[in-house]
């Protein structure tokens, strides 16, 4: 295997800068959770009876499963649309999605607590009238199936090919599912604001925020995968095949016109909310240009410059809009749940995390990076695994 | 300054002729910036 051949020697030191970094932040995020678990929510956060969802909830949860939405957006492309070119982009883009829900549900422990009480939702006091108890039920069968679709690869590098073979041909099942699981709860996420008419501020607030969360969950994940792949590209090269090198490029360019199109697509829709809600009046207010910035610079804007990036067939231009765009859904996710949540509230009553909240994030995130590349360095993602090369 | 509605039809007859409007607009914008889109894509041969 050429990748292996090309694998870092040994005898290198430990204390990298990679390994120190991410050691010195594991280790802050351990004591935080000790003084979490411990303490409770108030020895940790500012959150309060006025923001109850604070940032684990707006950035870990809510950016987590956006960004995550490569997964069912790459299967569904290869196996439901038969798009078989982008097939090199499917196992990184399904390993983001587990790793991004798994994260997602362990920031969630933090949120709420008690991790043990994490089945009563389904098992014990099933809420079947909340859309809570559709998310919680919709992000543990979709991490489930995530997990049954990244398997193939420990299975090939575990050596079980009986089990890898059985798992194989649930594949098309499983994509499926898990489009049908995502649509379901991207879209809850967005409607679960819709309870908070009076507190969420009308330029977000709109009847369509459920439509406007799952669309934009779509050119997020889009972006997500050549945001992931320009990173590999450049961090885990020898650990990529020629297949997989050869490719990137051409899964930049499809799936940067894919995110664009809806993007303009996400914009119109956008326009249609507030025309619906007769909002217009909000825009030459301080929220409007905020707003604005929002739907100009981070939808309007890196739409076109997609366009112009895949007409040109320059793939610089695509990786660097797709880190646009991640910021963009950062920012519209976290203007939906703290920046325009309760924006009535006077300024010394607004909610502004806590550095040992941001450091909890940064902790979350940095496991993920860490565990992602444990993982890709190891099992065949960036590669095909010679013995299964015909399957 | 917000429109003054008096009534729930006059403001259901203002949003929706708004909102129709820009649907039209959708249907011309996006299949006009489709062509822009691809428009330096290679030509498949169907013949």
């Amino acid at each position: 295997m050429e990748q292996q051949q090309a694998a870092p020697p040994m005898q290198q030191s430990f204390f990298t800068p990679f390994n120190v970094i991410t050691g010195t932040i594991l280790l802050m995020g351990m004591v935080l959770t000790v003084l979490r678990f411990t303490g409770g929510l108030g020895a940790v956060t500012n959150l309060d009876h006025n923001t109850p969802w604070g940032i684990w909830i707006g950035f870990d949860l809510l950016c987590g499963v956006a960004l995550a939405a490569g997964g069912y957006v790459t299967s569904a492309a290869c196996y439901i649309f038969g798009l078989k070119k982008f097939h090199s982009a499917v196992r990184p883009a399904i390993l983001t999605a587990f790793l991004g829900y798994a994260l997602v549900v362990l920031a969630l422990t933090y949120d709420v607590g008690r991790p043990w009480r994490l089945p009563y939702p389904i098992l014990v006091s099933p809420g079947t009238s909340s859309l809570l108890f559709e998310v919680a039920l919709c992000v543990m069968l979709y991490l489930t199936v995530l997990f049954v679709e990244f398997s193939p690869a420990a299975m090939e590098w575990l050596g079980l090919r009986k089990a890898r073979t059985l798992v194989m041909r649930l594949v098309l099942m499983l994509t499926i599912f898990g489009v049908i699981l995502s649509t379901m709860h991207q879209s809850s996420l967005g409607a679960l604001y819709l309870i908070a008419p009076s507190k969420l501020h009308p330029l977000w607030y709109s009847t369509y925020l459920a439509l406007f969360f799952f669309v934009s969950s779509m050119f997020a994940g889009l972006s997500m995968v050549i945001f992931e792949s320009s990173l590999s590209h450049r961090y885990l090269h020898k650990h990529m095949d020629h297949h997989h090198l050869d490719n990137s490029n051409d899964v930049a360019l499809g799936f940067a016109k894919a995110a664009s199109f809806i993007m303009i697509g996400y914009l119109f829709i956008q326009m249609i909310g507030l025309a619906i809600d007769n909002d217009w009046h909000h825009l030459a207010t301080g929220w409007g240009a905020w707003y604005l910035l929002e739907l100009i610079g981070f939808v309007a804007l890196p739409a076109l410059v997609y366009a112009v990036g895949v007409r040109e067939k320059n793939i610089r231009l695509i990786r660097w809009t797709s880190v646009w765009v991640v910021l963009g859904i950062i920012f519209n996710r976290l203007n939906v749940s703290l920046v325009a949540f309760n924006w009535q509230l006077p300024a010394s009553q607004r909610y502004f995390p806590s550095w040992m909240e941001i450091g909890t994030t940064l902790f979350i995130v940095t496991l993920g990076v860490v565990i992602y590349r444990f993982i890709a360095t190891r099992m065949p993602i960036l590669y095909e695994h010679p013995d299964y090369q015909e399957d | 300054m917000a429109e003054a509605f008096f009534t729930l039809q006059d403001f259901m007859v203002h949003t929706k002729a708004v909102a129709y409007i820009l649907m039209g607009a959708t249907l011309v914008g996006l299949p006009l910036f489709w062509f822009f889109l691809t428009g330096r894509d290679e030509k498949k041969r169907t013949y």
